[in-house]
């Protein structure tokens, strides 16, 4: 096995394992967009018109729910030692541990996100583009995340420290994540959900990089 | 195989660790890194890795695979576990032979080396102190590589792990490997060379 297929099964095997941070995204998720009609009440149009915000919300914030362990955990019990001892690339490692990342908990998003979407009212050609908008900006969300993540590792309440560094830079991701899954708005589909795949696919260069430079740096 | 250390020094947080420090050790040797709490064997054997950074000096392998640096031939022990709760014994076993490079590995006779064989199942959150030593133990045991950089190897094992520990050390000086170990008392060979920490005063 190499080493970043071992990493990859690792982690994920962590993530589903009891106190992992797999379901607890999901849940969080679910929770969150359940309250919604709650709190706004049963105006169907209006539902309608903010689901795919609120959903991209939710998924923002349980993308970020379980990230602060992502190297923390890792510095407590001495591994992320072994692991800048090591051979493999670190850029790679911080790569594999965000594929990781987004396998347990930002998948099970996209592919939640259709059933809590009938909640909102939201119809079918509704519920297609914003699995797909997720599907694409999903990963960006963790990628992003990866960087907070690094620069909170040796900091014991990291939580809060991600979310203040991670959510700023996430909003390019949101206003065109919801352009794209919004489609009743002004705006054609094609042009957003474009610039969205862009955003993503600079982050998941960027964030490795940015993330395993912080790494070094925190291990001085 | 000889990793040699010329002048070296080590500032920690604005202090010097240590300064003017040179030693050797051949293959076949062992030396034991001792000193009072504070005198830097630690911060020596992460400097060795590349974990702290060499404020002066040079540290060089001759021997070993140019193509690798130091701490890609050595393992190192250090005073964490790096043992994850939730996986198994097995499990955590088996990936750092993966990370570390073993191809297709039979961890057995690693975790028998270190008595753990039969709570190869068990999530590592159930072992007790010394259990999880041993367990990270039998990490060096699964990737044959030349350098054990030990961080007090021997604290929280009990009299027959020890034994055993030093069994371990033995066969692997007299395979041609090199221990440097950090620590308060006997380490357990008899062979083993001295290099006392903490007489540079900062």
């Amino acid at each position: 096995m190499t080493p970043l297929a071992a990493i990859l099964v690792r982690d994920m095997r962590i993530a589903v394992r009891v106190g992992g941070g797999a379901l607890i995204g999901v849940l969080f998720f679910l929770v969150v967009v359940t309250l919604i009609p709650f709190a706004v009440g049963p105006n169907l149009p209006l539902l309608k018109q903010i689901g795919p915000a609120i959903l991209w919300l939710a998924a923002l914030l349980a993308s970020l729910l379980a990230l602060d362990r992502l190297f923390a955990a890792d510095h407590e019990d001495g591994s992320l030692d072994l692991i800048l001892m090591s051979r493999a690339p670190l850029e790679l490692v911080v790569a594999t541990k965000g594929l990781a990342h987004w396998l347990t908990t930002g998948l099970p998003l996209v592919i939640a996100a259709p059933l809590i979407g009938l909640l909102l009212n939201l119809d079918a050609p509704a519920e297609i583009t914003l699995v797909l908008t997720l599907l694409v900006g999903t990963p960006a969300l963790t990628f992003i995340g990866l960087i907070g993540a690094a620069i909170a590792v040796t900091l014991r309440r990291g939580g809060l420290l991600l979310a203040v560094i991670v959510l700023p830079l996430t909003v390019p991701v949101l206003i065109f994540g919801v352009a794209a899954a919004n489609t009743v708005g002004p705006l054609p589909f094609g042009t957003p959900f474009t610039i969205l795949c862009a955003l993503t696919l600079a982050s998941l260069v960027i964030g490795p990089f940015a993330a395993a430079a912080a790494l070094r740096q925190e291990m001085e | 195989m000889r990793l040699s250390a010329v002048d070296l020094a080590c500032h920690r947080g604005g202090r010097d660790v240590f300064a003017g420090l040179s030693f050797a050790v051949a293959a076949g040797e062992a030396l034991a890194v001792t000193g009072r709490n504070g005198a830097g064997k630690s911060s020596l054997l992460r400097t060795i890795v590349g974990l702290v950074r060499l404020a002066q000096g040079k540290l060089s392998l001759e021997g070993g695979d140019p193509e690798l640096t130091i701490a890609e031939q050595a393992h190192y022990l250090g005073h964490q576990d790096a043992l994850k709760p939730s996986l198994t014994v097995g499990e955590n076993l088996r990936f750092w032979a993966g990370f570390l490079g073993a191809r297709a590995v039979d961890i057995h006779p690693a975790l028998t080396a270190v008595g753990l064989d039969e709570l190869a199942d068990l999530p590592a959150a159930y072992l007790s102190a010394g259990q999880r030593r041993r367990l990270s133990i039998a990490r060096l045991l699964t990737v044959k590589r030349p350098i054990w950089l030990l961080d007090e190897p021997t604290s929280t094992l009990d009299a027959s792990a020890q034994e055993r520990l030093a069994g371990l050390m033995q066969a692997h000086l007299a395979g041609g490997g090199l221990i440097l170990a950090a620590t308060h008392g006997a380490i357990g060979l008899d062979t083993a060379r001295e290099l006392r920490l903490g007489e540079v005063d900062s």
